[in-house]
């Protein structure tokens, strides 16, 4: 198993491996595959657009538009094509319903991971997203099962 | 002297954060034994800066459950005060008021979550004012908002919103005992629950400027 932390990423060519990602609140996890090559990817983003960031963080694999694009170039790097990859999607909640703040970043969030893979021609196939819960997700790399896990709901597959 | 960032704490403000700490605590007592009818004793809170990821670990780790209480500060001091209460917490202070033992924290009715809720807004209120009887700084607060889920979801949300996930918060981990009175040891139960102050760095500064700290 491989643990992907928050604001970071991880590939592999490893078709039995599952990729895990913990907690997703208003964070979104995103898995890629390329199923023809073998090669799997999942990123966890916190906030939408680098360029909305301040000066003092830079770090890239904290937005959804330079973590994914760092994702998909390290797939490629490994013999993923790009025409071959397709997506699952899951979080981008509210943790605190409206009382979150004026901005919703949880949907905010979601609005720019679905343009920023729309932009690489990469069709979504499955999302588990929005609501106000924290989500597990584990990136069954062997079938592209994504099983969230929540608190207190049955876990689902999308 | 301005702060420009928490790093720059000196054992002279980790102190007065301890003080401040030690009021809260006092004061949140009282108030707990009050809801709870019983003997509330505490231990002088642990205060420290954190990492919101390493405080994300000491709660348990990203997918424990607890039940966060939000407020939102405006005014002298801007940020965010989150409680974190653990699952034991909640289920020992609903099985104390309301004589029923909750299965999970997930378990309870609207009357017993908005006691929860109350006890959250208690909680935080006793560490503001004991800020603001101390320094004379006065902060609105926003209306308390609660959930119960994962902690690694829940301390997000200030990682999301300072932008910084290595930005450092001040935790103050509490621990309070309640027990039927002196000498009845073996009925107490010890339950802990961590206030979490992200204040931004300029309220902090103006703070310990209030409290005419040395440089």
């Amino acid at each position: 198993m491989v643990i992907v932390s928050i604001a970071d990423l991880k590939v592999t060519g490893d078709g039995n491996e599952t990729l895990v990602t913990y907690a997703l609140g208003s964070c979104v996890g995103i898995c890629l595959r390329d199923a023809a090559n073998g090669v799997y990817g999942l990123a966890h983003i916190m906030l939408p657009w680098s360029k909305e960031a301040s000066s003092a963080e830079k770090n890239p694999r904290r937005y959804a538009d330079t973590c994914i694009t760092e994702l998909i170039s390290t797939m490629v790097n490994m013999g993923a094509k790009r025409s071959g990859l397709e997506a699952k999607i899951a979080g981008g909640a509210q943790m605190f319903g409206a009382a979150s703040g004026a901005f919703n970043i949880g949907e905010r969030n979601i609005s720019a991971v679905y343009r920023v893979l729309e932009a690489y021609g990469i069709p979504v196939v499955g999302a588990e997203v929005g609501g106000s819960i924290a989500r597990t997700l584990y990136f069954h790399c062997s079938d592209f099962a994504v099983e969230i896990r929540t608190a207190n709901r049955p876990n689902i597959i999308i | 002297m301005t702060l420009n960032s928490m790093e720059e704490l000196t054992p002279v403000h980790y102190d007065v954060l301890r003080e401040i700490g030690n009021i809260g605590q006092g004061n949140a007592a009282t108030a707990l034994a009050a809801f709870s009818n019983k003997l509330v004793t505490i231990d002088v809170p642990n205060v420290r800066v954190l990492d919101i990821t390493d405080a994300i670990e000491y709660l348990g780790g990203p997918e424990n459950i607890v039940t966060g209480i939000l407020i939102r500060l405006k005014g002298d001091i801007n940020g965010m005060m989150l409680t974190v209460l653990q699952s034991s917490f909640v289920k020992n202070l609903v099985e104390m008021v309301f004589d029923r033992k909750p299965s999970s924290p997930f378990d309870l009715d609207d009357t017993e979550k908005s006691f929860i809720q109350e006890i959250g807004n208690i909680l935080s209120g006793s560490y503001l004012n004991a800020i603001s009887s101390l320094s004379g700084m006065t902060t609105d607060v926003s209306v308390p908002s609660v959930t119960t889920d994962m902690v690694g979801a829940i301390l997000a949300v200030p990682a999301v919103e300072f932008a910084e996930l290595g930005s450092k918060v001040l935790f103050i981990d509490d621990c309070f005992t309640f027990s039927d009175g002196f000498g009845k040891a073996a009925e107490c139960s010890a339950s802990r629950s961590n206030m979490i102050l992200i204040p931004d760095i300029d309220s902090l500064s103006a703070l310990f400027d209030r409290l005419s700290l040395p440089d």
